[in-house]
């Protein structure tokens, strides 16, 4: 078989899994999910640093970012000017240039605010940062992302953290279908064949968070999901057999005695 | 030597009139190589920052990642 690389921003990686490094018991937690996960790139929060507590751990002390592509989001903003200051500060930690943005429009469901998320992929992509955008699974809005100077569109599957799946295949189809660019689901799915289904649609990649630091064993539902992903991709290209209404043995009808 | 008052990530820090932005990080125990820094919310060249001296109500915000999804 080929190499089937993803590629974002013309890097190139071998996993197809993305996972969110939040909502973990601690820090340890989170590197040994990683670990099971096989991801390559991990999304992180920017946030002020405790300077009460001078010993706090860090999550660079857990995670290599040497060896682990962060990707430095923008979760929190619920607006262009925040997601921008927030970006800005990440590229300034160390020159990270690839980044997630998501500038969310409501509290209780976490849609994105697609004008505001529009905009913001503007101003960022002119300055040279490589965004990859979370946003909701309408084609046109992809679209629009695709022509602002996204490098890659995440649609959600359902709302942050809902772990409902993927709601629209649909338009997750019609997005792949349209665009150049890799697609990534994110947000809103709750087990591992729910990332074979993405990866079934063609998507390019998954994202998850939630779905994995919550399960009752995170370690394994990390390895489930690398699995899941891995398998969704091998039989997206191995080409899946026309749905047909009625039965078609699967034995030969003739010589029967 | 004459005390200003200063706010750091949102807490209000007493330094001395004038000192430089880098003894403060120092004090606080930064590790400037895992870290980004806004004086009044313009972004700062860490490694210039013992060019900068803390004036009165300056507001600092020291920025580094966590996890997040």
């Amino acid at each position: 078989m080929k190499k089937d690389k993803l590629i974002i921003a013309k890097k190139k990686f071998d996993s197809r899994l993305i996972v969110g490094t939040g909502k973990y018991k601690n820090m340890s937690e989170c590197a040994k999910a990683i670990k099971f996960s096989g991801a390559e790139i991990v999304t992180v929060a920017v946030r002020r640093v405790n300077i009460s507590n001078k010993n706090k751990p860090l999550l660079m002390d857990y995670i290599d970012p040497k060896k682990i592509t962060y990707l430095p989001n923008t979760a929190g903003c619920f607006n262009s000017k925040d997601a921008l200051r927030t970006l800005r500060l990440a590229r300034e930690i160390g020159g990270w240039k690839l980044v997630k943005l998501e500038v969310l429009g409501d509290k209780t469901n976490l849609f994105p605010d697609m004008i505001e998320t529009l905009k913001t992929t503007e101003v960022l992509a002119k300055e040279g940062f490589r965004v990859m955008v979370y946003c909701n699974d309408d084609p046109l809005m992809a679209k629009r992302l695709e022509n602002s100077g996204a490098d890659a569109i995440m649609p959600l599957a359902a709302p942050i953290g809902s772990g409902l799946g993927i709601l629209n295949k649909i338009n997750i189809q019609i997005i792949r279908k349209q665009t150049k660019l890799p697609v990534i689901i994110d947000a809103g799915l709750g087990q591992a064949s729910d990332a074979t289904i993405a990866m079934e649609l063609g998507c390019d990649g998954v994202l998850v968070n939630t779905a994995i630091a919550k399960a009752k064993k995170p370690f394994e539902m990390a390895l489930a999901f690398k699995n899941a992903v891995v398998a969704g991709r091998q039989s997206y290209n191995s080409g899946r057999i026309d749905k047909i209404l009625m039965g078609n043995p699967s034995s030969p009808t003739e010589g029967i005695i | 030597m004459k005390k200003i008052k200063i706010k750091v990530n949102g807490k209000v820090k007493t330094v001395l009139n004038n000192s430089k932005l880098s003894d403060l990080l120092k004090n606080l125990n930064i590790p400037l190589k895992k870290v980004a820094i806004e004086l009044n919310q313009e972004i700062i060249d860490k490694k210039r920052s013992n060019n900068i001296k803390l004036k009165k109500d300056d507001k600092i915000e020291i920025v580094h990642f966590i996890g997040g999804g």
